[in-house]
């Protein structure tokens, strides 16, 4: 079992209330996930000449050195912005440039995403816990996903928590559990996609990636994922623009919508969706197993 | 008549109420989604729960009425004894699974799995179900105003399936069956009872081909 919750905002006069939003459905989604929470968030994109990673770091770490060092060897400007374990950095340059530099001078860090948008904090214990030690009633934005964890596949760490990047301004969230990571894995790794961890979901998260790499738009993805993935899955994916929702032809696993003209949100269960203004009168449905939802700006 | 808001009183209190209840009105307001509301009774209650509720709501249900006026979530009504439960919106999947007895009438859309394994008890959907629902129903009947989604009555015993509009695939073992003047009486009675507003002649009729599960002894080297 787990928890995922996404909101996507019509009425930009609610952005700056995004992580409060968040926060409130995440800490609804405890029962469900109680083992790690996360989040990606959508907000203020940078300049194209620019990029935006999301940084994370087991131990504590000298972030400031890191930007000092950072701008003096790249010749760029470097910003950075601590919060909790993880470090949001935008730099006046490509991720290319950003990742390579990163593997030879910092191996240790961890990229939760890369972007010009997203940013993903993720971490063990509970939601409530969570949300305080990241602040999340601070963080403004767009759009946003939320995932609360209990762990069936592989083992309760930061690193196996979602959501897992699945490319520049991509992320993804799983309720559910493959059967087929495993051989799927194998598959992917010999196609060159870097998988990490023997999280299932993050195989899920690598086979969009490497989908989207071959030239399939995100819905074609998501159908073909259809056919590729074998187990149980709601999906909730992230992109710069918006959100898609896919959940598997048994539809074992719940979910449920619900649009206002203030926003569109799903989470895995009403009461999540609860928490948010104007919910009672908004018109709620649930997604069709083996059916793309998107929404976009 | 009693009054809760489970925005100040909790779920464990409302239910020890409803259990020590013997007769009267209670009502339910701010449910919120919240699991398990109005579960496990057993007197003549009448219950009406104002807003949307999750999982199991009115589940185990013996002897009251219950009303939600709003959607349910996973497992409306399931292991219905008795009573009935009337879902004024959409139910979510496996609504009334396992149920013995008792009615459950869902006036909007019902999702996947509807009434499996039910064993008694009578569903009436006003509007469409999802797939796999009646998957290894028992007894009792369930009745669709509008469609039926893939593998209806999968693996279905001897209950019986009535559905008026489009029907996806049936599931092993379930097929049409005649659709006689006495079960478009019995129909015409139990739409009636539950006020859903239909023609109990523009119904078919499905149910077991009785081939799944009686052991056929020429198929024994199969095994």
């Amino acid at each position: 079992m787990c928890g995922i919750v996404g909101i996507y905002l019509k009425n930009e006069a609610l952005n700056p209330d995004l992580g409060k939003l968040l926060a409130a459905m995440l800490i609804e989604m405890s029962d469900r996930g109680p083992d790690s929470a996360g989040i990606a968030l959508y907000r203020d994109p940078v300049a194209e000449s620019h990029c935006k990673l999301t940084l994370y770091s087991a131990d504590k770490f000298e972030w400031g050195l890191l930007q000092t060092e950072m701008a003096a060897q790249l010749n760029v400007d470097v910003k950075l912005d601590v919060r909790g374990s993880h470090a949001i950095l935008i730099a006046a340059i490509d991720v290319t440039s950003v990742e390579a530099w990163l593997k030879v001078r910092y191996p240790e860090l961890r990229v939760m995403s890369a972007g010009s948008a997203i940013e993903i904090y993720k971490e063990k214990g509970l939601p409530r816990e969570f949300v305080e030690q990241f602040k999340l009633h601070e963080l403004n934005g767009t759009h946003a996903l939320g995932h609360t964890r209990m762990a069936t596949e592989s083992a309760v760490t930061t690193e196996h928590s979602h959501p897992f990047s699945t490319g520049m301004d991509l992320c993804l969230v799983h309720n559910g559990s493959l059967s087929n990571h495993n051989w799927l894995r194998r598959r992917l790794r010999d196609e060159g996609v870097d998988i990490q961890t023997d999280n299932d979901s993050e195989v899920a998260a690598g086979y969009l990636m490497w989908r989207l790499r071959e030239g399939d738009s995100l819905e074609e993805a998501l159908q073909r994922a259809l056919k590729d993935l074998d187990g149980f899955y709601t999906f909730a994916i992230g992109t710069k623009d918006g959100f898609a929702v896919l959940r598997d032809p048994i539809a074992c696993k719940p979910a449920v919508m619900a649009e206002t003209d203030d926003w569109v949100a799903m989470a895995s269960e009403f009461r999540a969706i609860a928490q948010l203004p104007g919910a009672e009168n908004a018109a709620i449905w649930e997604p069709s197993p083996a059916t793309v939802y998107t929404w976009g700006h | 008549m009693a009054e809760f808001d489970l925005n100040s009183d909790s779920v464990r209190d409302l239910n020890q109420f409803l259990h020590d209840t013997s007769t009267g009105k209670s009502t339910v307001t701010n449910p919120g989604g919240r699991h398990c509301i109005a579960c496990g009774i057993d007197a003549p209650l009448q219950v009406s729960v104002e807003g949307h509720v999750g999982y199991y709501c009115a589940g185990m249900n013996k002897t009251a009425d219950i009303t939600i006026t709003g959607n349910a979530g996973p497992g409306v009504a399931e292991n219905l004894m008795s009573g009935s439960v009337r879902v004024r919106g959409n139910a979510s999947q496996y609504a009334g699974a396992s149920g013995h007895g008792g009615t459950l009438i869902i006036e909007g859309d019902a999702s996947a799995r509807c009434g499996i394994s039910m064993k008694g008890v009578d569903i009436v959907v006003a509007g469409n179900v999802g797939h796999m629902s009646a998957f290894m129903a028992q007894t009792g009947r369930l009745v669709v105003c509008g469609d039926a989604g893939d593998f209806l009555g999968d693996s279905i015993y001897e209950a019986q399936i009535y559905v008026r509009g489009k029907v996806g695939d049936l599931g092993a073992d379930c097929i049409e069956k005649e659709m006689t003047a006495e079960h478009v009486k019995e129909l015409a009675g139990l739409l009636a009872s539950t006020g859903v507003d239909a023609v109990a002649g523009e119904f078919r009729r499905y149910g077991s081909a009785r081939k799944l599960y009686n052991f056929d002894i020429d198929h024994a080297d199969d095994y």
